[in-house]
C-alpha cells in the first residue's frame, strides 16, 4: 500500500517536471549551436588556409620541397625563388631559444614562490608575474627594440638585431605561461613525497632537485611547449627586433626572418591570387601544421602526467 | 634496566595558540615497539612527528622540552635536523614511494649520506628489501617503477626505504591505516621482525594492532599522555578510568 503511494508520489514528480523538458531543449540546443559554431570556425580556417597553401604547389606549381629547403627567397624577380629555410629556421631557432632561457627562469620562479615564500608568493608574485602576460606584444617589440637591440649593438658585433634578441624579448613573453604552469605543478605535489624525502635526510634543495622536479616533469614540459607554441606563433614582437632579411644567418646577432615575421611584412605588398601571395600561404600552412605538433606534443605529455 | 632510545622531557608542541602536545615525557627502550594510541586529534602523530622534528616543516609550528637521544637533546636549533633523520627513520600513513625505480627508491637517502660506489648500492638495496621481507616479490623487477606494487607493497618499500639508512629507530605514523588486513598483517609480522634491530614507535589507530605488536603502550588523551606501561598490562588492567573508558570502546 506504502509502496504504492510512493510510486504515485514519484509518478506526480515525474507531472511536474514536465515543463522542465523545454529548458532542457533549449539548453541543449544553444550549447549545440555553441560548440557547432566552434567546430564549423577551426574546420574552415584550417580548410582555408589549406586550400590557399597548397595551391602554391598545384596550381603554381611551386615544389613543396624546394620550398621547405630552398635558403633563397626572391619573389619579384623574373624567376621568382621560393625558399622558406631561412623563415623556418628563424622560427625555429628564436622560439627554442627563448624556451632554453625562460625554463630554467619558469621553474625557479615557481620554485619561489611555491616553496620558499607560499604566502608572498601566491599573493603577489604569482599575479605580478600573469600581468606580464597581459602586456601588447607590440610593447614588447618596442621595449625590445629599444632597449635590446641598442644594448646587443654595443655588447656584440653586428646591428643588435637578430635571432638573440628576438629569443630575449620572446623569453619573456612566454615566461608567464611557464611560470604559471610549474608553479600550479609544484603546489599539486603531494605533501607525502616532500615528507618522505626530507624524513630520508635530504635537504629542500635536494627535495626540489631529485623528487619536485623529477615527479613534475611531465607538467613542466607541457608549460615549456605551450611557452614554444606561443613564440612561434608570436609575430610583431619578433618582427620589430629581428631585422627581417630573408636569410639564414651566421651569427645570433645578424638580421633574419621567421615564418610569422615574413606574412605579416610581406602580406600587404602582394596581389591576392598571385603567386607571391599564395606563397604566404603556404608559410601560414606550416606554421599551422607546427601548432598542430605543439597541440599533439602537449596532449601526449598530459597523457603521461603521473599525479 | 634497559637503555633507552629516546626519551622525552616535558616536550610541548604548539600550532600557532593551539597547545597541541603538553608537558610529554616519555622513554622509549631500545629495541622494542612502543604504540601510541588515542582517539582522532589527540595529539599522537604531532608528539611522533616532533621526535625526528618533521614539525620543523609546518611554520606556526612551535616544539619545546627536551628530546634526548644518548645524550644529545636534539630538539636544539644547533642539531644538524638532515643527520639527525638518518638515525631517526620515517614511515608515514599513506605509502609515498617516489616516482622512479623500486632499485632507486631504496637508494636515495643512502645516496644523499655519502654511499656511491655502485656495488655498494646494489647490497644496501638487497639488504634492505631482504630486512622489509619484500626481496623475493621485488628482485626481479627492481628497476621497475615503485608504481606497479601494490599499496602494501609500497608500504614495505618505504619501510625498507627507511632501513637502508641504518637508522637506530623508526617511526611509524598509522602504518596501515591504508591498507586492507592481509597487507596489514603482513606489514605488522615485519614490524616484529624489525624490532630485533631497531626500536620503533608506532602510531595506531587500531587497539588490537598496539596489543598485538607493541611491548609498552601509552594512551594520549587531549594532548596529554594517560597512561604509559606495558602493553598487556596497560590493556589487561589499566590503572586510569579514562583508559579503561577508552579501550573498552566507551569513547574515541
Amino acid at each position: 500500500m506504502e509502496r504504492s503511494v510512493n510510486m504515485e508520489r514519484s509518478y506526480n514528480k515525474r507531472q511536474e517536471a514536465k515543463p522542465h523538458i523545454a529548458e532542457e531543449w533549449v539548453g541543449k540546443i544553444y550549447t549545440f549551436i555553441c560548440i557547432a559554431f566552434l567546430v564549423i570556425t577551426i574546420f574552415s580556417m584550417v580548410y582555408f588556409v589549406a586550400s590557399k597553401g597548397l595551391s602554391t604547389f598545384i596550381v603554381n606549381g611551386v615544389n613543396a620541397f624546394d620550398l621547405i629547403t630552398g635558403v633563397k627567397w626572391n619573389p619579384d624577380i623574373d624567376i621568382p625563388q621560393f625558399g622558406a629555410l631561412p623563415f623556418i629556421f628563424g622560427s625555429f631557432s628564436t622560439s627554442i631559444l627563448a624556451a632554453i632561457i625562460a625554463a630554467p627562469l619558469g621553474f625557479c620562479a615557481a620554485v619561489f614562490i611555491v616553496e620558499l615564500a607560499p604566502k608572498f608568493g601566491r599573493r603577489f608574485l604569482q599575479p605580478v608575474i600573469e600581468l606580464l602576460a597581459g602586456i601588447p606584444s607590440v610593447v614588447y617589440g618596442f621595449v625590445g627594440l629599444s632597449v635590446i637591440v641598442p644594448l646587443f649593438r654595443d655588447l656584440f658585433p653586428g646591428q643588435g638585431i637578430g635571432i638573440a634578441a628576438g629569443a630575449l624579448v620572446l623569453s619573456v613573453m612566454i615566461l608567464p605561461t611557464i611560470t604559471t604552469i610549474a608553479t600550479d605543478a609544484l603546489s599539486e605535489l603531494p605533501a607525502g613525497l616532500k615528507e618522505g624525502s626530507y624524513a630520508l635526510g635530504a635537504t629542500r634543495w635536494q627535495t626540489i632537485y631529485r623528487v619536485a622536479l623529477p615527479t613534475t616533469m611531465p607538467q613542466q614540459m607541457t608549460g615549456i611547449v605551450l611557452g614554444i607554441a606561443r613564440a612561434f606563433g608570436e609575430a610583431l614582437a619578433v618582427q620589430m627586433v629581428i631585422g627581417n632579411a630573408p636569410h639564414i644567418p651566421h651569427s645570433l646577432f645578424e638580421s633574419t626572418s621567421t615564418l610569422t615575421s615574413a606574412i605579416t611584412l610581406s602580406m600587404g605588398n602582394t596581389a591576392m591570387g598571385s603567386v607571391q601571395n599564395n606563397v604566404l600561404w603556404s608559410l601560414a600552412l606550416i606554421l599551422m601544421l607546427m601548432t598542430f605538433v605543439f597541440v599533439f606534443i602537449i596532449r601526449f605529455l598530459e597523457g603521461r602526467k603521473k599525479l | 634496566m634497559q637503555a633507552n632510545a629516546l626519551s622525552t622531557k616535558k616536550l610541548n608542541v604548539y600550532y600557532g595558540e593551539k597547545h597541541a602536545v603538553q608537558d610529554v615525557s616519555l622513554d622509549f627502550a631500545e629495541k622494542q615497539v612502543t604504540a601510541l594510541i588515542g582517539p582522532s586529534g589527540c595529539g599522537k602523530s604531532t608528539f611522533l612527528r616532533s621526535l625526528n622534528r618533521m614539525n620543523d616543516l609546518i611554520p606556526s609550528c612551535r616544539v619545546t622540552g627536551d628530546i634526548w637521544m644518548k645524550e644529545h637533546n636534539i630538539n636544539g636549533s644547533e642539531t644538524d635536523v638532515v643527520a639527525l633523520r638518518k638515525h631517526i627513520g620515517m614511515v608515514f600513513q599513506r605509502p609515498n614511494p617516489f616516482h622512479k625505480s623500486i632499485y632507486e627508491n631504496i637508494a636515495f637517502g643512502p645516496r644523499y649520506h655519502g654511499v656511491k660506489k655502485k656495488a655498494d648500492l646494489d647490497n644496501l638495496v638487497e639488504e634492505s628489501l631482504r630486512k622489509a621481507a619484500i626481496w623475493d616479490e621485488t628482485k626481479d623487477r627492481l628497476h621497475k617503477s615503485a608504481f606497479a606494487l601494490s599499496g602494501g607493497q609500497q608500504q614495505r618499500l618505504c619501510i625498507a626505504r627507511s632501513v637502508a639508512l641504518k637508522p637506530d629507530i623508526i617511526l611509524m605514523d598509522e602504518p596501515t591505516s591504508a591498507l586492507d588486513p592481509i597487507s596489514t598483517s603482513r606489514v605488522e609480522d615485519l614490524i616484529s621482525e624489525l624490532k630485533q634491530d631497531y626500536s620503533i614507535v608506532i602510531v595506531t589507530h587500531n587497539m588490537h594492532q598496539a596489543a598485538r605488536i607493541s611491548d609498552k603502550t601509552a594512551f594520549f588523551l587531549s594532548g596529554h599522555v594517560v597512561e604509559y606501561d606495558e602493553t598487556d598490562k596497560l590493556f589487561m588492567d589499566p590503572s586510569q578510568k579514562q583508559t579503561s573508558d577508552y579501550i573498552s570502546g566507551r569513547f574515541g
